[in-house]
């Protein structure tokens, strides 16, 4: 019987001004890019709660991503990445005590300008990813509750 | 700007500065402080005979608007077209204002009664409809390019101080003469001064180059110096301005193209005594040259108020990474903001020429007006709704809003926000620890099916124990 090989499942939450069209972009021109990033569009990345992240986890993304737009003048609301600055570092450090390495998760700055930046991510996301292997929590949760 | 002064529908409120803006599209509150002026506008006729009155026999004190090069009195009209024609006091000068001893004398020969040492600051609140902010730019200070000399060498100038030289109203009644009274008989200009440049600012100013070669055309024409430009690349789009250029190259001016190095005082061979010399790789040639002048333009380049930040602040709009304000979008909305009723005008957005910020500013004044006119806006559906049932009135949303538009209302102990204001970016909704705000076509429940729906798969696989 052949091994299926892991494929990663991973959600990026990205802002619609900078990194959506970035993303939007690399689609349109056609850069290579893997199918494992699965994307959830919000207006800002300070929309973006620390739940929704813990929630990919939990129903079972292997890898999250959280972009927006360049600190510190480019967000389309002033300020929202900033709140990103300050949420994301602290979200990390929690994921760690809970167990998830710290390569799942990345947060970071892609303009809109910037498409290959962001194919050049999703390709070195997934590959680090599939490197780290499967998280398996969506798996331990649902062992749980049987 | 005489026009503006004089056109009825139009209040011009000089050596004024806003100091608070609050409400929002349609319904502004806008705080304006006025500076005393120490003459009454009301009274003065403009005969400006209180200037030839003034104790100070001579002028003694830099005049701002010809950048120093000449002196002015404490009291003075700041430039011959100043709109109103009254003259200002300038209160850390005048020995009245500062010492309270003086014989008044411009008080005395004003017929008029209108000096008023008196007056105070005043503060005026406007309810307007729609603001436009055309709060203009800065020239790069060549202090910033030290291997230039400006400051340095007294005859390296800026391309506006040139501006003011060249000009029949200038300091000089319009001669080119350098600091210490000599005809120039050759001049360097060099481009892009703190433009095109990683160590200074990234951008291209976009007017450098037409009105180096207006400059260098004025010299030519005024002096016969020989007149030499240095140039990283000729940018000379818009109508008229290449044939300009190739007019230049007929009359005779010199075109060098490269980055000057630096420039000195330092003479290696006996003709370049007593002269500037520029050192520049000829890029044409392929050579490094020293090419002495009698005197160097700075063109310096455009770049952000000091203020932008605090004027951004108050207007609640944003900034683009060069500091100069962010327009809505940057091909389809250049003279809207994120902030509904706030207009950009001029190089505030951005450097640009003359007849560009001529139409930029038209435009704006159209957005403000057919806003106005139209009596209502049209919003975006996607705000946020606080559930007053939730609301726990711990008011950390009012903290994070950037567009304040988030109220707390003290007698049913809520926040509310105004949906005129919210421009439904969410960060309240992320903020609030009770989860009592909903930022609609974005709600938690819908972010979270998302999730869900893209990670059904997964979750059915770990359920059946297929091995990942």
């Amino acid at each position: 019987m052949t091994e299926k090989t892991f494929e990663p499942r991973i959600i990026g939450f990205l802002c619609n001004w900078c990194t959506y069209t970035a993303a939007d972009t690399a689609g349109v021109s056609r850069m290579e890019q893997p199918a494992n990033v699965d994307v959830i569009r919000v207006m800002c990345t300070g929309r973006i709660e620390p739940s929704f992240i813990l929630k990919a986890f939990a129903e079972g993304a292997d890898g999250v991503i959280v972009s927006g737009c360049h600190p510190p003048g480019d967000c389309h609301y002033t300020n929202g990445n900033f709140k990103t600055f300050r949420r994301m570092p602290l979200l990390q450090a929690l994921l760690a005590q809970f167990g998830i390495e710290k390569d799942r998760f990345h947060w970071g700055w892609i303009s809109g300008a910037e498409a290959p930046r962001w194919a050049q991510l999703a390709r070195d996301f997934t590959e680090k990813v599939r490197s780290i292997g499967p998280l398996n929590w969506s798996r331990q949760l649902a062992n749980k509750e049987d | 700007m005489m026009d503006a002064g004089r056109h009825p529908n139009i209040t011009l409120l000089t050596n004024s500065e806003v100091i608070g803006v609050s409400g929002y599209v349609g319904n502004y509150n806008v705080k304006v402080k006025k500076n005393p002026r120490y003459v009454r506008e009301d009274l003065c006729v403009g005969c400006l005979q209180c200037i030839e009155g003034c104790v100070f026999k001579k002028p003694r004190f830099p005049d701002e608007f010809n950048l120093g090069l000449n002196l002015r009195k404490p009291i003075y009209l700041p430039f011959p077209q100043a709109t109103p024609q009254v003259p200002l006091i300038d209160p850390h000068n005048c020995l009245q204002l500062k010492t309270g001893k003086c014989k008044r004398m411009c008080a005395e020969k004003c017929d008029r009664k209108a000096i008023d040492f008196e007056q105070k600051e005043e503060i005026q609140e406007l309810k307007v409809g729609a603001i436009v902010v055309a709060t203009g730019f800065k020239t790069v200070d060549p202090a910033r390019i030290p291997y230039y000399g400006y400051g340095k060498y007294p005859n390296v100038y800026t391309a506006l101080e040139v501006e003011r030289l060249v000009s029949a109203t200038g300091p000089t009644g319009g001669e080119v003469i350098l600091r210490d009274g000599r005809k120039p008989e050759s001049v360097g200009i060099i481009h892009c001064v703190g433009s095109r440049d990683e160590r200074t600012n990234r951008w291209c100013s976009r007017v450098c180059c037409l009105y180096s070669l207006k400059l260098a055309h004025l010299l030519k024409d005024h002096t016969g110096a020989q007149v030499y430009n240095f140039y990283i690349d000729m940018r000379t789009p818009g109508k008229g301005y290449e044939e300009f250029y190739n007019k230049l190259l007929e009359e005779g001016v010199f075109f060098i193209r490269g980055r000057v190095a630096e420039v000195t005082d330092w003479a290696s061979e006996p003709e370049e005594e007593g002269k500037l010399i520029l050192r520049v790789e000829d890029t044409m040639i392929g050579q490094v040259r020293r090419i002495p002048v009698d005197m160097v333009v700075l063109s310096v380049g455009l770049e952000a108020q000091p203020d932008a930040a605090a004027v951004s602040t108050l207007f609640g709009i944003s900034r683009s990474p060069d500091g100069f304000f962010a327009e809505a979008h940057p091909k389809l909305r250049p003279v809207e903001t994120n902030t509904e009723g706030v207009f950009l005008a001029g190089c505030a957005q951005g450097p640009r020429d003359v007849p560009d910020t001529v139409a930029h500013a038209g435009a704006a004044a159209s957005m403000a007006i057919a806003l106005l006119n139209k009596g209502e806006v049209t919003i975006s559906p996607t705000t946020a709704r606080v559930d007053e049932k939730l609301c726990s009135a711990c008011k950390t949303c009012l903290s994070v809003c950037p567009y304040t538009a988030i109220t707390f209302d003290a007698a049913a102990n809520v926040a509310r926000v105004n949906d005129a204001l919210c421009r439904g970016c969410g960060t309240c909704v992320a903020t609030c620890p009770a989860g009592a705000i909903q930022g609609w076509h974005f709600t938690t429940e819908q972010i979270n099916a998302q999730i869900e729906a893209l990670l059904r798969e997964t979750k059915k696989e770990a359920r059946e124990g297929v091995p990942a």
